[in-house]
């Protein structure tokens, strides 16, 4: 399948996604299972996704790890999107750089 | 605040986020370049698409030669959360803003420029977030085709470090709602977890997981992963905030 047919895919499932709820939905979601799986979905397909994901990224799989663990401190500590991404980066620089 | 006024605040408020836009989507374009794309084509994927997660897996589904329904089902699956930010926006909007404002600024949504649209009181001026996707959304898709153009050049290490600003957003978005509730924080867990236990890298492959697909695996294990954890800890009622 050529590149630009995935391409138009995940662009348009992205509009519809983004636009479908504030043109259809107009009341409030009531289902409560519905509500509470919604809630869950992004942070479980996040996670899913990048582990052992980080690990296959890298050069060294424990440089991935560390970063990781590194990754979760920092965000937990309350660092925000930006400063968690770099301290990844860095890790992972220095530990290649060792290892 | 006047129109105009409204989109000047929102240029102003896009800098920061665009920045860390730029630097986060290098690595998308590192994995861009991967499976193929040049400069060109990765400005305009990330311009119209402007999902990190969302992109990260579309492109994952061009590198595994995956189906249309994967893909579908992939992008699906990893933008649902837009469907709850921009069902949360609908509430937002005053009565009398058009229908074709309401998509204009629902098309603009990712997980930032949500917040910066929700943190501000009262109902959504639209302006504002035409603002922040001005300067936020170029810098996103010059971001992919930095990366589509410098991974080249660059040393490998250099590359292998930039891939995980990715991961990096990622683990950002997810830790601090883990940090203030326990059951996200056992969904992050099981995630890992059993994402581990399916993957490739795992020690004791599970028989028949390795042949499915990344992709197909996100699903089940999200789909799966979500619904439990709605039966088990469904989210509490809303705030009465609807009149």
């Amino acid at each position: 399948m050529h590149k630009y047919i995935y391409m138009l895919i995940v662009i348009v499932t992205i509009a519809l996604i983004r636009v479908l709820p504030v043109t259809l939905i107009r009341k409030k979601i009531d289902n409560r299972f519905i509500r509470s799986f919604l809630y869950y979905v992004p942070y479980v397909t996040l996670a899913v996704m990048t582990f052992p994901a980080i690990m296959e990224a890298t050069e060294s799989p424990v440089a991935g790890a560390v970063a990781l663990v590194c990754g979760i401190v920092a965000a937990w500590l309350g660092l925000g999107l930006f400063p968690v991404s770099i301290i990844c980066c860095l890790v992972v620089f220095v530990l290649e750089f060792i290892l | 605040m006047n129109k105009k006024q409204a989109f000047l605040n929102g240029l102003r408020d896009g800098i920061p986020i665009g920045l860390g836009y730029y630097a986060v989507a290098f690595s998308l374009g590192i994995i861009a370049r991967k499976a193929g794309l040049n400069a060109i084509e990765g400005f305009f994927n990330s311009l119209l698409a402007r999902a990190s997660a969302g992109e990260y897996a579309g492109l994952t589904m061009i590198l595994t030669h995956a189906t249309i329904v994967e893909t579908f089902l992939v992008s699906f699956i990893t933008n649902a959360r837009y469907m709850l930010m921009t069902t949360a926006l609908s509430q937002r909007f005053s009565t009398d803003t058009s229908v074709f404002k309401r998509i204009a600024v629902a098309f603009c949504m990712t997980d930032e420029i949500f917040g910066a649209t929700i943190a501000r009181p009262g109902y959504v001026i639209p302006q504002y977030t035409y603002g922040l996707t001005a300067i936020a959304a170029p810098l996103w898709g010059l971001g992919t085709a930095s990366g589509i153009i410098a991974g080249g050049i660059m040393p490998a290490r250099a590359v292998s470090a930039l891939s995980v600003a990715l991961y990096g957003m990622f683990i950002a978005i997810i830790i601090p709602p883990a940090r203030r509730e326990r059951p996200v924080l056992i969904c992050v867990i099981v995630s890992f977890l059993l994402s581990y236990l399916c993957s490739d890298s795992c020690a004791l492959p599970i028989p028949y997981v390795q042949e499915i697909s990344t992709g197909t695996r996100t699903i089940i294990l999200t789909v799966l992963i979500s619904a439990v954890a709605a039966l088990v800890a469904p989210v509490k009622e809303e705030d009465p905030e609807d009149a």
